[in-house]
């Protein structure tokens, strides 16, 4: 019921010349915060486009949370300086600041009705009754809960309270929408259809969102950039297809799904990239950088399964475990030298009798190996 | 053991305790209402058209409402500090609430006899520094009761709202910060509202015990400022006049119950649907 609701309302919502000419540039110049002798985090800086989605990954205590509340005003920088649209914004309060916030446990009003929660943000800017009236069922309309409007929170489900509270954050057209972990509440079907959600009001506003969550693969489907934290540090900042297919650190590279890391001996630098040895057999990257650590990594939806040894690059290994789940199969296997691989195969393309235990070379393309 | 025979089992003795001890007095007490000195409604007759027992009945639900809201207006102040201050403003506030609540409400109404009479300190200090040249009439009167009584029950008061406000929320104020809205706006229209419950609850809790008050109102009253419940130890040991007092006493519990009824249909949460 939902989805065809939204199929409908994303359809009529188009083209009303909606978008969100307030949206803001926010600057973060070498920003850090102390809690005692503990630095949550340290040095960040970077610059939040103009309509950009900017997510902010990483494991729980990495600082990305910290960072998004003191984006907020939440929380003091004990350093550094943040700018909104050029204008230094460090000092001021969240009230004055008045991004719009999206929590994890929805943070309604829950004496309020949604159309009231709605309306409070525009009231609160003064807006004339008619313009709330217009506002509000514009917003109600635009999140698929027309007819809930004048329920109380408490009579709604998890993804429609977060709805209202999306609905809310937005209403009054925010130069800036932060959203802290929105969905880790909702059950994964809920949160796909969230995410959708999320997308189409970020592209039918125009606002600058700046969204914090622990899930990777919410992370790549949603940003137009990723920041990952880890330890207080900003690890890498780039597009999603960069920070899974380029990482710039192992911790990145790990973090963002299952990665096989094959230690390569006698590495050097050749004209294509670099080439290593690995269990005997000779290894080539197309990518030469970082190539002194000698530690080559490679996804496994990237590896391909023979019978026989292929041209370019590949190891063999003994099959440990077969794992059907589904559209794809996972097949853990280990090399001679003791290496452990992990295979992602579609199932459709599985080769015929898989054994447990049975010896396979796994190739993958020169261009696809990276050096960590 | 079904789960209602376990319920029975484990409620029984409180029940049979409350019925032997509360229910079956107060029949008594209705009883008598209406047998003494002869069967019928008589005393009801003469309670509600006595002019003395109606001014006292006035008198009591005025003070009542009076220290109800002072009570919990203050309450809200301390609960407030308590709740979201600093470790030692929490503190003092737990030093200020408890300690009075050790001390008996006897004591504390002597203290305040001390404190607030024609010869006590307030009015010595205030004419030795000249600023008064005769003393103000701080007790005997309604102001001394309700002060008195409003400093009994501030403690009652606090309780139930530091649970509303433990049990607040804190994101939807952030939320409400985040969107722009004043500390004052907070405050006024998410903060204050989130805790109505409580606050129902407290001035309940505080009206409820206001309107049985006997010691408090007696002292500090003097005399002049006669509440219900000493309008009723009246009746019973200095006219006596048993079935009037039995009367009084009975459209006392009539009135908890409605306004008991009343506050229960406010506090109700809305229904989902």
């Amino acid at each position: 019921m939902v989805a065809s609701l939204d199929l409908t309302l994303s359809g009529s919502w188009k083209g009303r010349g909606l978008q969100n000419i307030k949206a803001a540039e926010i600057g973060a110049e070498g920003i850090g915060k102390r809690f005692g002798s503990f630095a949550a985090l340290d040095d960040i800086s970077l610059t939040i486009g103009r309509g950009e989605f900017l997510t902010l990954l990483g494991p729980s205590g990495s600082g990305k949370t910290t960072f998004l509340m003191i984006l907020a005003g939440f929380e003091p920088a004990t350093f550094g300086r943040l700018t909104l649209d050029g204008r230094d914004v460090t000092k001021m309060p969240a009230e004055e600041r008045a991004f719009g916030m999206v929590f994890q446990g929805y943070a309604l009003f829950p004496h309020m009705t949604v159309e009231q929660n709605i309306a409070f943000p525009l009231k609160v800017q003064r807006r004339s009754a008619a313009e709330v009236r217009r506002r509000v069922a514009e917003m109600v309309e635009m999140v698929g809960l027309g007819g809930h409007g004048h329920k109380r929170p408490a009579g709604l489900s998890g993804g429609q309270q977060q709805r209202v509270a999306l609905a809310r954050a937005l209403a009054y057209e925010p130069p800036v929408l932060l959203l802290d972990e929105p969905f880790s509440a909702l059950d994964k079907n809920l949160r796909g259809q969230m995410q959708d959600e999320v997308r189409r009001l970020h592209r039918e506003t125009g606002t600058t969102f700046v969204f914090v969550t622990h899930d990777q693969s919410e992370a790549l489907a949603l940003s137009s950039r990723v920041a990952i934290f880890d330890h207080g540090k900003l690890q890498q900042l780039a597009s999603p297809q960069e920070v899974y297919e380029r990482p710039a650190n192992r911790f990145v590279a790990e973090f963002l799904g299952d990665i096989n890391i094959l230690p390569l001996t006698d590495v050097a630098p050749d004209a294509a990239g670099a080439c290593g040895r690995f269990e005997g057999g000779v290894i080539r990257a197309a990518a030469g950088a970082g190539c002194v650590s000698g530690l080559l990594a490679v996804r496994p939806e990237y590896m391909r399964l023979s019978e026989a040894a292929p041209d370019g690059n590949a190891v063999c290994a003994r099959i440990d475990e077969v794992i059907y789940l589904g559209a794809e199969t996972r097949l853990e296997l280990r090399t001679r030298g003791g290496i452990a691989l992990t295979l992602s195969v579609a199932t459709a393309a599985l080769p015929q009798g898989l054994r447990q235990g049975a010896e396979i070379w796994a190739g993958w393309p020169e261009e696809q190996g990276f050096f960590l | 053991m079904s789960n209602a025979t376990r319920t029975f089992v484990l409620l029984g003795p409180l029940l049979a305790f409350i019925g032997l001890t509360y229910l079956v007095p107060f029949l008594g007490v209705m009883r008598w209402s209406v047998t003494l000195p002869e069967p019928g409604l008589g005393q009801y007759q003469a309670a509600l058209s006595d002019p003395l027992i109606l001014s006292v009945l006035v008198r009591t639900l005025r003070i009542c409402t009076l220290v109800t809201l002072f009570s919990v207006l203050a309450a809200y102040a301390v609960t407030l500090i308590w709740v979201r201050g600093s470790p030692a403003q929490r503190l003092a506030i737990e030093l200020c609430i408890l300690i009075p609540f050790w001390i008996s409400v006897l004591t504390r109404a002597f203290g305040w006899l001390a404190l607030l009479s024609n010869r006590g300190i307030l009015n010595e200090w205030l004419q030795s520094l000249g600023i008064l040249s005769e003393p103000l009439t701080l007790v005997r009167n309604e102001f001394g009761v309700i002060v008195g009584m409003t400093h009994y029950l501030i403690p009652f008061a606090v309780f139930p709202l530091a649970s509303a406000m433990r049990n607040l929320d804190e994101r939807a104020l952030m939320a409400a910060r985040g969107m722009g809205a004043s500390r004052a706006r907070v405050f006024r229209n998410v903060f204050v509202p989130m805790t109505a419950a409580g606050i129902l609850g407290a001035a309940l809790v505080v009206f409820v015990f206001a309107l049985g008050f006997f010691v408090t109102p007696a002292i500090l009253g003097g005399g002049r400022s006669v509440m219900v419940a000493e309008l009723i130890y009246l009746y019973i040991f200095q006219i006596p006049n048993w079935g009037l007092a039995a009367a009084v006493s009975v459209i006392l519990m009539v009135a908890v119950g409605v306004l008991l009824a009343l506050l229960m249909r406010v506090m109700r949460p809305p229904v989902p649907r």
